[in-house]
């Protein structure tokens, strides 16, 4: 095929950096390019894997892709689309879809697609409620994992009521059962996901072809819900904050405090102090687990094993509420704001068959949109905080007979690796002999430590392969914004502005303002009132800091993304999906950000 | 009532047919409650008073009705002859006594005032009818007024309206004119705005243009001016194009107007702030609702007063006159919309 086009690298000709083939191959093999692969399109997935990968946190890559593919090509049966691989090189996660064309095929996906994804669609409440409660279930299960001991004697108790397995048994299965949850949490998450988006693309294309000069952000708005679990965190923060105030210990609460000696401190203030604990305890649980990140890296922690973030914000709501501030979300005047867009864009329509397909187009998007948002804090934030919680006790457990220094280590092995050696471990526990094959994982840690740093500083190609003359796959469409128009922008590296930085336009607004670029949230107390947040991912679980910045700009997402909506709910402008954001701009440069149009510009360096 | 005069508060659309299309439409913004500059028209009956006196002293319209099209050196002598003694000839002493009480009412003895022709059929906007659009800016004093009046009615017989007239077989005696007399807005900038993107017809936002100085100057589109989008709804500015504005056009101290270079500071400086671009995105939506259609608005800044003023609204004729398909229909099941999105390119 000759093709003349400027193109992007074929994935044969992409090799593991010299150092760090053996950190490569320590990915499984079915995640490695290997042959057919140059004539495929591949382009690297930066919005879910910003950083290079762990090995082990490619099990969020992997879970996940067993599950949208499963559920796109065999349950739901996409008319046009099955499922998405994936390979990884030099730690970067690189996705291709695969396409249908065959009419024949199509014509029977399509039948078959009517009967499966229309019934969930005309079932929407009563299948997202049951989901809800299987999602509980599953969340039950995992907490309810027992903690893993490999004890001297069995417990007596466990004798006398013939449980007939020991101790290593249990800590083979609690494995097991580990990753089982872990996989199905992600069946679970593509059940309902493809299919909610899909009905807000119908909508979408709708008011584009309508309103040919409408904003992405304002028909988000449209479809925006509002009672959407992730929420509640930032609501939970605002909550304790009034009850400091109600309890009279909110000057506990000082700009910058260590939280270790907040919480000391307290616990000593007499019944008051013990009464505002007991109220975050409440809290915590569930609502503090949600991690700093979108859910794949196990260093994205969450606010429960990292109470920085929600500390760093009360000190702000406290100072509004003694100001006589309402600290309140003004969902009333939300919902409000929502009816009147809907109606006002309904009104500016040409014809009354517009009007009625608009209507019909748009009862379905709020109608299953709603899980769009709120599927996110169950699996990303809830589950996956869990599971990485459960996979660091298997990495104590690990470190404490000595396979490796810390525990966090465990992160560097696969999971195949880490049975290996739970079996090793639990077969020398049988036997009463020594652990076997401690310096076994040693080196490869330390290899697979300095291939993350190599990698880091590599620059990745945003695709590999052949170039598809459109893009037609509704998931990367929909889930990626990747589109033809985005494939030419990557390969035209012409004329930029060096000063100019273009992105996701997520929420209106122009701010000019000092740029804070923060890196990981132990960086969040340095942002001041007005600052610009700078940072690699906004989530919802940045949302109590947005009362403190002028804007925000991010490396990843997209103007759906969970970033974009705090963003309009805070008024405040943001622009997304940058790529290169926290690069780029120097901390403490001047900078300004036009939300309306996505265009961060940097104005005086630091 | 005269006949001679009527002031803008007391005229709608539905008086086109006296006052055109021009006086109509202030009269009818100014009904509305939407800020124009004051003023009042010169009635088509003061026109054909004077064309009557002067057709009584030696014919007047009966030579024009007598013009070949194609013969150009006949056109050229006989409407030479007729702007002559329009611009010369007095004007019966109640059209010209009228006038000077209107303006005397309005800018006492010399404040500056803009003149305008105001045609009164459908077809004199077109660009045929172009000489009709003749405006006087910065006009100062009663005597000025007069004589601009008289040239805006001279414009009716330049050569290119008369060969169209002849070539339209357009009936002389229903040739009028009314002349708008309005105060002179010393604009800080001006332009104009769409309640209909010009480029899309998109109907969800208005493009909003305009330079420093007079509008003038982005009207005839000697400057490159400033262009925003606005979201009619919401107020967000998608689109925000600053351009080089490197001349403005600005009043004489005598009467009338020039071209001034733009100091280097203002040149790329937006000329509206964000709190204007919303006034007139207010104003905009107003004016819309009131007339029940997209407009295409001419508006001014007053300079020191800040003050928002419409110098003229007009109804949108390029978008309202295609005729689109629908963006989508109502399908049976509502469902296979969806197929749209999950059925593959048609």
């Amino acid at each position: 095929m000759a093709q003349t086009a400027p193109g992007f690298s074929r994935p044969s000709s992409v090799r593991a950096a010299p150092g760090t083939e053996a950190a490569q191959q320590a990915y499984p093999w079915y995640a490695q390019f290997g042959p057919g692969d140059d004539e495929r399109f591949w382009f690297y997935n930066s919005m879910h894997f910003p950083e290079p990968m762990c090995v082990f946190d490619m099990i969020t890559a992997e879970g996940a892709y067993l599950a949208l593919g499963a559920c796109n090509t065999r349950v739901h049966s996409l008319p046009t689309t099955k499922g998405i691989d994936f390979r990884v090189i030099n730690g970067r996660v690189y996705i291709g879809g695969v396409g249908v064309t065959d009419p024949e095929e199509l014509a029977l996906r399509t039948s078959e697609f009517q009967q499966r994804a229309f019934y969930y669609y005309e079932n929407w409440e009563r299948l997202y409620d049951q989901w809800k409660g299987k999602m509980r279930a599953l969340i039950a299960d995992a907490q309810a994992l027992p903690k893993l001991e490999l004890p001297e004697f069995e417990p007596l108790e466990n004798v006398h009521a013939g449980k007939g397995v020991a101790a290593n048994h249990r800590l083979l299965t609690t494995w097991q059962a580990t990753l089982e949850g872990y996989y199905r949490m992600w069946h679970h998450h593509f059940e309902f996901l493809l299919l909610g988006y899909g009905a807000y693309m119908v909508f979408f294309d709708f008011c584009k072809k309508a309103f040919p000069e409408i904003t992405d952000q304002t028909i988000a708005r449209m479809v925006a819900g509002f009672e959407a679990e992730i929420f509640r965190p930032d609501e939970e923060v605002r909550r304790l904050s009034r009850r400091a105030v109600d309890l009279g210990v909110d000057h506990k609460f000082a700009e910058g405090a260590d939280v270790a000696d907040i919480l000391a401190s307290l616990e000593q203030s007499g019944q008051p102090g013990k009464d505002w604990l007991a109220e975050l305890e409440a809290s915590r649980n569930p609502w503090f687990n949600v991690n700093v990140g979108d859910g794949f890296y196990h260093y994205h922690r969450s606010w429960n094993d990292d109470l920085s973030m929600p500390f760093a914000a009360i000190p702000g709501y406290i100072e509004k509420i003694r100001a006589g501030e309402s600290i309140d979300r003004p969902t009333e005047q939300l919902m409000a704001e929502r009816v009147e867009l809907i109606e006002g864009y309904r009104d500016m329509l040409g014809s009354d068959a517009e009007r009625a397909a608009y209507d019909q187009m748009i009862e379905l998007a709020c109608r299953v949109f709603p899980y769009v948002e709120g599927h996110k804090f169950y699996c990303e934030h809830w589950y996956t905080n869990l599971f990485f919680n459960k996979i660091r006790e298997f990495g104590a457990l690990l470190a404490e007979h000595g396979y490796f220094d810390d525990s966090e280590d465990v992160f560097h092995l696969s999971r195949f690796e880490i049975e290996q050696a739970l079996l090793a471990l639990s077969l020398s526990w049988s036997t009463g002999s020594p652990p076997r094959g401690l310096e076994r994982f040693r080196s490869s840690i330390a290899e697979r430590k300095a291939a993350l740093a190599v990698w880091a500083e590599m620059e990745t190609s945003p695709a590999l392969g052949d170039v598809p003359d459109m893009i037609d796959d509704p998931a990367i469409v929909m889930l990626w914004g990747i589109t033809r128009e985005t494939l030419n922008s990557w390969l035209d590296d012409g004329e930029e502005n060096p000063n100019e930085i273009k992105g996701f336009a997520a929420s209106s607004g122009v701010v000019e303002g000092t740029a804070r670029v923060v890196r990981s949230v132990q960086e969040i107390a340095r942002l001041q009132q007005g600052d610009i947040l700078v940072c690699q991912v906004t989530n919802p679980t940045w949302a109590p800091v947005f009362q403190k910045i002028a804007a925000a700009v991010s490396d990843i997402g997209g103007s759906m993304s969970h970033a974009a909506i705090v963003a309009r709910e805070y008024g405040l402008p943001a622009v997304v999906g940058t790529g290169k954001a926290t690069t780029r701009i120097p901390d403490g440069a001047r900078i300004r950000v036009d939300g309306a149009r996505g265009v961060v510009t940097i104005l005086e360096a630091a | 009532m005269s006949t001679t005069i009527a002031w803008f508060a007391d005229i709608g659309l539905e008086d086109r047919p006296a006052v055109g299309g021009k006086g109509g439409s202030l009269g009818e913004l100014t009904r509305a409650g939407i800020a124009v500059p004051p003023g009042f028209v010169v009635r088509t009956e003061a026109f054909e008073a004077f064309v009557r006196a002067l057709d009584a002293a030696e014919p007047l319209r009966a030579p024009i009705e007598a013009l070949d099209p194609s013969d150009l050196d006949q056109v050229s002598k006989v409407t030479a002859t007729v702007r002559a003694r329009i611009e010369a000839e007095p004007l019966p002493i109640e059209v010209e006594q009228a006038i000077r009480a209107a303006y005397a009412e309005l800018a006492g003895s010399d404040r500056p005032v803009a003149v305008r022709s105001s045609a009164t059929t459908e077809d004199a906007e077109d660009a045929s009818f172009a000489g009709l659009q003749d405006t006087y800016l910065w006009v100062i004093g009663a005597e000025q007024v007069l004589q601009q009046v008289r040239s805006c009615w001279a414009s009716l017989y330049s050569v290119e309206s008369v060969t169209y007239r002849r070539r339209q077989n357009f009936p002389e005696a229903k040739v009028a004119m009314a002349v708008v007399v309005q105060i002179m807005v010393d604009a800080r900038c001006a332009g104009v705005m769409f309640t209909r993107s010009p480029t899309t017809g998109d109907r969800s936002v208005i493009t909003i243009e305009g330079a420093w100085g007079l509008g003038s100057a982005v009207v005839s589109g000697e400057v490159t001016p400033d262009r925003w989008v606005i979201a009619k709804l919401t107020g967000e500015v998608p689109v925000r194009d600053i351009s080089d504005k490197h001349i403005r056009q600005v009043p004489l101290p005598g009467g009338g107007i020039h071209d001034e270079d733009v100091p280097e500071d203002l040149r790329k400086t937006p000329c509206l702030s964000d709190t204007e671009l919303q006034e007139l995105r207010a104003v905009a939506r107003r004016t819309e609702k009131h007339y029940g259609r997209p407009q295409d608005i001419e508006w001014a800044i007053e300079n020191g007063t800040g003050a928002i003023l419409l110098l003229q609204s007009r109804p949108e004729t390029v978008w309202s006159a295609k005729e689109s398909a629908p963006a989508a229909q109502p399908a049976e099941n509502p469902l296979l919309h969806l197929m749209n999105v999950f059925g593959g390119r048609k």
